[in-house]
């Protein structure tokens, strides 16, 4: 099996007008290709900074993150720019889309950055709208729809550059308890066609779609359990 | 990649339309005045030159003193002019001197037909349109043997010819009446246009200067005349020209050591050169009063998108969260600067060419839009574009992709 991500001992501190604060301790971490983790853990336990670590948002203070085998705690800017556009989706609580753009643009910006041509770039998009069940309505703007369609709008966008690794901070956290099942519904068939998925939670029913959960205290890892096997792609 | 940003920065400036309006009213009216101050500015020059050219080059110009201002014994004593025909005859004798041409000219009412006009008259020699190198359209010019028997012919002035003539009649050999005394019209001379003072110079009439001061012009003229105009072979004899003329003359009119002379030597080379100095140095001034709008302009961008740089802090966040690399943010934004400005510059070019067909129409001034004016205008305004965006935009490309994404 490949190791998709690898975190040794990584450390994040965060500098604040009182000094380091230290966020994350003594990191490690090993995830497979094609395995579904959920990241769980009290508010303030440090899982949003290790998912912006992982996503290439942010760096860690030290230690050793490789994603699909690759170094990326010591790529440059422009580096981890690329990595963000072609190797990770993510997906964010709030959404994130571009509210003066219609879905289709959305869908189809990373691509923007990847140097695609428009008619590929709006095929591709659309493509994946009709995927996400929103194939409607490619030109509408962001608010012009409901909350749960916009996470498939913002998840159509995370994948439109076929991604290893899906990455999503409280997908569901702004979505109600129906709209929520039906995202991580999406993410299960998502993992069974082969993508990895890491996905942070607060709910344990959501969690529960996972194939593993991690439980972050006090920015260490505190337990690691599997409840399925990873899935074989399809 | 290229299109697909200039799209966007398209519909970030659709976005806010009034905003991006106001912005650009900055750079269309720094761009707007720049051309038209350009226009008006290289029109000055343009006319100025025009005038210095229908001069005559290398010219001096010998005044008789007006009473009462050379203060010397023969004004004093009450008579008029001081020059003579025979100190013009004595100046052209002088080494490099090419040509001298005596004049003396008044006003004078003139009548063909039911027409009368009242111009300006000189009494001269024929080497006067050679002085000024003036040459006939039609007909022409007097010679030395008119001059000799005082014969009773005229050349006459573009805008003489236009109101007593009219464009049907054809002037030569026509009689027109000076002063009521009867004039046959010899040639009808080319357009000069104005001089440097704003005068119209082809309001006049050249007639033989012994007939002038025979039959026009007062007794006081019957042997002097107003002015000589002399004209040196190069622009370089010039000088010692002036000094030749200067010293020739106080030692003709008997003027001691020490004494004003009766007469101004000017050299009308160096006059016209101070007066192109002078337009330009104005059409300078113009040019940078209105560059100081452009800079306002400019500024006007650089706060604006400043602005839109910390407004769309999160959107910033969202691209790099995607893949964006630090220059395309720094692309997005700066194309959007340069977007603005250039548009903001092409309204500006033809309110400027507008503006200064306007000025032209209204008050009749030289105006020159030039390739170049409009060239440096478009280029200043991309530079400010660039200049003014490029911090902005460096400021949104340099942010961190989570605080960015963080900012509310
Ligand atoms: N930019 C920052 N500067 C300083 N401290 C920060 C910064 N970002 C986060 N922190 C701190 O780091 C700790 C962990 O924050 P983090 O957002 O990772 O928690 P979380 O586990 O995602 O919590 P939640 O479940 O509420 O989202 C918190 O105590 C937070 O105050
Ligand atoms: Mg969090």
């Amino acid at each position: 099996m490949q190791n998709v991500i690898v975190v040794r001992n990584l450390f994040k501190d965060y500098v604040t007008a009182a000094g380091l604060f230290p966020v994350l301790k003594e990191v490690e971490l090993q995830i497979d290709k094609g395995d579904y983790v959920a990241i769980m853990g009290p508010s303030g336990s440090g899982k949003s900074t290790f998912m912006n670590i992982l996503g290439c948002l942010d760096k860690p203070s030290s230690g050793e993150y490789i994603l699909d085998g690759h170094h990326v705690d010591k790529l440059e800017s422009d580096d981890l720019a690329k990595v963000r556009n072609q190797t990770i989706g993510f997906v964010f609580q709030g959404f994130n889309l571009l509210s003066r753009s219609n879905l289709l643009d959305n869908v189809a910006l990373p691509l923007v950055y990847t140097g695609v041509e428009k008619e590929e770039r709006h095929a591709r998009a659309r493509q994946l709208l009709e995927k996400v069940g929103l194939g409607k309505h490619v030109d509408s703007r962001p608010n012009q729809i409901s909350g749960g369609q916009q996470q498939r709008v913002a998840i159509a966008r995370a994948l439109i550059n076929n991604p290893r690794l899906l990455l999503a901070d409280e997908p569901t956290g702004n979505l109600d308890s129906k709209t929520s099942e039906e995202i991580m519904e999406l993410f299960g068939n998502l993992n069974r066609e082969g993508i990895t998925i890491v996905v942070v939670t607060h709910e344990l029913d959501i969690a529960a779609h996972a194939s593993r959960q991690v439980r972050f205290l006090d920015g260490r890892i505190v337990e690691d359990v599997r409840t399925h096997p990873i899935s074989e792609p399809v | 990649m290229f299109s697909a940003m200039l799209g966007e920065a398209w519909h970030a400036m659709g976005a806010n339309r009034l905003r991006t309006f106001l912005t650009m009213l900055g750079m269309v009216i720094g761009v707007g005045a720049v051309v038209l101050m350009m226009a008006v500015g290289q029109g000055a020059q343009y006319s100025v030159a025009q005038s210095i050219s229908s001069m005559g080059s290398n010219l001096l110009i010998v005044l008789s003193a007006p009473p009462g201002m050379g203060g010397s014994a023969r004004s004093a004593s009450g008579s008029g002019p001081s020059l003579t025909i025979n100190d013009s005859e004595a100046i052209a004798e002088l080494d490099n001197v090419s040509g001298v041409a005596p004049s003396t000219n008044s006003s004078a009412q003139v009548i063909y037909g039911s027409n009368n006009w009242n111009t300006s008259v000189i009494g001269t020699t024929p080497s006067y349109l050679d002085v000024r190198s003036w040459n006939l359209v039609e007909g022409y010019a007097f010679s030395d043997s008119d001059i000799r028997s005082a014969t009773r012919v005229a050349l006459i002035g573009q805008t003489v010819a236009k109101n007593l003539f009219g464009d049907d009649i054809d002037p030569i050999g026509k009689t027109i009446r000076i002063k009521q005394s009867p004039f046959v019209v010899l040639g009808v001379l080319d357009r000069k246009g104005q001089n440097l003072d704003g005068r119209d110079q082809d309001d006049t009439i050249i007639v033989p200067l012994t007939t002038a001061q025979r039959k026009l012009f007062g007794s006081q003229f019957s042997t002097t005349v107003r002015m000589i105009m002399v004209q040196a072979d190069s622009a370089k004899a010039l000088p010692f020209v002036e000094q030749d003329v200067n010293s020739l003359l106080r030692q003709r009119h008997r003027i001691r050591e020490g004494s004003d002379s009766d007469f101004f030597v000017r050299n009308l080379t160096a006059l016209a050169d101070s007066a192109a100095e002078t337009t330009k140095t104005m059409s300078l001034l113009l040019g940078a009063i209105a560059s100081v709008s452009l800079l306002v302009g400019g500024i006007g961008i650089m706060n604006i998108m400043l602005v839109s740089v910390t407004e769309r802090t999160r959107e910033i966040g969202i691209r790099m969260a995607i893949g964006a690399r630090e220059r395309d943010i720094l692309m997005q934004f700066l194309l959007e600067a340069i977007v603005i400005s250039i548009i903001g510059c092409l309204i500006g070019i033809v309110i400027g060419v507008g503006g200064a067909l306007l000025v032209n129409m209204l008050t009749q001034a030289a105006v020159v839009i030039s390739g170049d004016s409009i060239m440096i205008a478009f280029g200043v305004a991309a530079s400010v574009g660039v200049f003014f965006g490029f911090y902005p935009a460096r400021m949104a490309a340099r942010l961190n992709p989570i605080e960015a994404l963080r900012y509310q």
